[in-house]
């Protein structure tokens, strides 16, 4: 689902349309710098580069990207560098990881990996951040502090987030409206109450009510 | 002068150090930070060396050339035809993922040293091109060997520094994400074909100025001296020996297994003729012996990547992280 809509999997039938405009055929890195921007289920960290460093990674349009620039007008880098660094401390502020700024971001444990695939979300003017299971291998306090952080991020940069999630109280605490879908199509999509209520939902996951009730 | 006879051997040891430094830092461009597993090597290489030794060398029968330009020019030309023969190389090969990237890129290699081999209009075939022009080639051979190292080892520290900035900056920190994982950098707004392909075309040029280095050393290229096996191999033990990803630790690769090669060929060049030429596969058996305890032992390399050098800690002094780093619910972020 995440695959499609970020672009990493084309989809064999159908079109998927963002703000409007019809991206089915944009690459994955075109789709980011429409503001589209994704998670992982199982953290892809950059294993060799330091945590700071994967942040300052995701800076879009960075001066010094550009082969010649480093050669021929270092001062822009050097601005640019700057300006992506303060914000990548920022954000680790914000994550509270600055104490793990210069590991390599291959060693750091499973949830610091979560925060900072979040964080990551955070170094670039995202419009729709797409959560690929947040809470999976994420321990209760982490869990906690990362919901607040992505209520956060929903209330002062107006992120729209969409939650791919297993865990029935992370989903009734965070999301509006829900959408319950198997195998492929939509079941229902309403507030959380009603999806837990629907027999169609109960059916598809926890089996036939009607020879429970019998 | 004495003195400097005596040194004739450990100099000219260095320049074909330094030049094998230019290609590792080449093959550290592509292979150490964009985890492109170039095995053809040799191919751009010979690709350097043919240029330069066309653009440069008087007229000769029977093959195109009379150019007889200065040797500068005749560096860039190399550097430029590398970048010719990569673009459309990189552009079809870089798709592949890494194993069948070397599989492919020891195909083109083979292809130009065919190319070279028969193409006599082009590099005079197995006869190769002579009479290439040497800088400082009318001093004295012992001042002339010393001119030449300067000058190797001037190329080789241009090189090491601009690639080492072009490393450190943004630049470099994405073609590492890249190598790391593709997925997540394309995820995050990298366009990953197009940077892969401005690494290889980097390296690439890089090893077309050594070949150009080194048939101004020699003065003579034929197809013999572009053997895979030698150029190729060697290079990549002198990358996986000293650290891929370090620039520095390729170079101590590049001193450490040239030494060996050179010493053991004096060796083996004691023992009796019939022997002697066995020998020679000994030596390539024995250095790929030490690739295997390499990678058993210390597969990292002597000078393993260092972490955070771009955006790393030396620049803490400029911004204090305490001073920026908001707290929780802080607009600043």
């Amino acid at each position: 689902m995440i695959n499609l809509i970020a672009g990493a999997l084309h989809p064999s039938s159908g079109k998927i349309h963002y703000a409007g405009e019809d991206i089915t055929d944009l690459a994955p890195n075109e789709r980011f710098h429409r503001g589209l921007v994704r998670t992982f289920q199982i953290p892809h960290e950059f294993a060799h580069l330091s945590v700071l460093e994967n942040l300052m990674l995701v800076a879009p349009h960075q001066a010094g990207e550009q082969m010649w620039s480093n050669w021929f007008s270092p001062g822009r880098v050097r601005i640019d560098e700057d300006e992506v660094r303060r914000r990548a401390w920022a954000t680790l502020g914000f994550l509270e990881l600055t104490h793990i700024a210069h590991e390599r971001a291959g060693r750091i444990s499973g949830g610091q990996k979560k925060l900072l695939e979040l964080g990551r979300t955070m170094m670039t003017d995202a419009q729709l951040v797409l959560l690929d299971e947040p809470a999976a291998g994420v321990n209760r306090t982490l869990l906690r502090k990362l919901e607040s952080q992505i209520e956060y991020l929903n209330r002062e940069r107006n992120y729209t987030f969409l939650l791919i999630e297993h865990d029935m109280e992370m989903i009734e605490r965070l999301c509006d409206p829900v959408v319950c879908m198997t195998e492929g199509s939509v079941l229902i999509e309403a507030d959380f109450k009603t999806v837990r209520s629907d027999p169609h939902v109960l059916e598809a996951y926890l089996g036939e009510t009607k020879d429970a009730a019998q | 002068m004495n003195f400097v006879t005596l040194l004739n051997y450990p100099i000219y040891l260095l320049i074909f150090i330094s030049i094998y430094g230019c290609l590792t830092i080449a093959l550290n461009v592509q292979w150490g930070y964009a985890g492109l597993f170039n095995a053809g090597v040799a191919g751009f290489f010979a690709v350097g060396a043919y240029t330069s030794a066309i653009l440069t060398s008087p007229a000769a029968v029977g093959r195109i050339g009379g150019f007889s330009l200065p040797v500068p020019v005749g560096m860039l030309g190399a550097m430029l035809a590398c970048v010719v023969a990569a673009w459309p190389v990189g552009k079809v090969c870089l798709r592949f993922r890494s194993d069948y990237l070397a599989i492919v890129s020891i195909g083109v290699a083979e292809a130009i040293r065919l190319v070279v081999r028969s193409e006599e209009w082009l590099t005079n075939g197995s006869r190769g091109i002579i009479d290439i022009p040497r800088p400082f080639g009318d001093l004295p051979y012992a001042q002339s060997q010393v001119a030449f190292l300067g000058l190797s080892c001037l190329i080789l520290l241009v090189v090491y520094f601009l690639v080492e900035r072009q490393l450190r900056s943004p630049w470099g920190r994405m073609m590492r994400a890249i190598r790391d994982n593709e997925t997540a950098a394309q995820a995050m707004g990298k366009d990953v074909p197009r940077r892969r392909l401005e690494a290889f075309i980097l390296g690439s040029a890089l090893m077309g100025l050594a070949g150009a280095l080194y048939v101004h050393l020699t003065r003579v290229i034929t197809p013999d001296a572009i053997d895979p096996m030698i150029v190729t191999f060697l290079v990549w033990i002198m990358v996986i020996l000293g650290g891929s990803g370090n620039n520095r630790g390729v170079l101590v690769g590049a001193l450490i297994i040239w030494v060996i090669w050179s010493a053991s060929e004096l060796v083996t060049d004691q023992l009796p003729a019939d022997i002697a030429l066995k020998a020679k596969y000994a030596r390539m058996f024995l250095v790929g012996l030490l690739l295997q305890v390499i990678l058993r032992l210390r597969p990292e390399g002597l000078l393993p990547e260092r972490v955070g050098t771009a955006g790393g800690s030396g620049d803490l002094g400029r911004t204090s992280p305490e001073a920026i780093a908001p707290s929780e619910g802080s607009d600043d972020v």
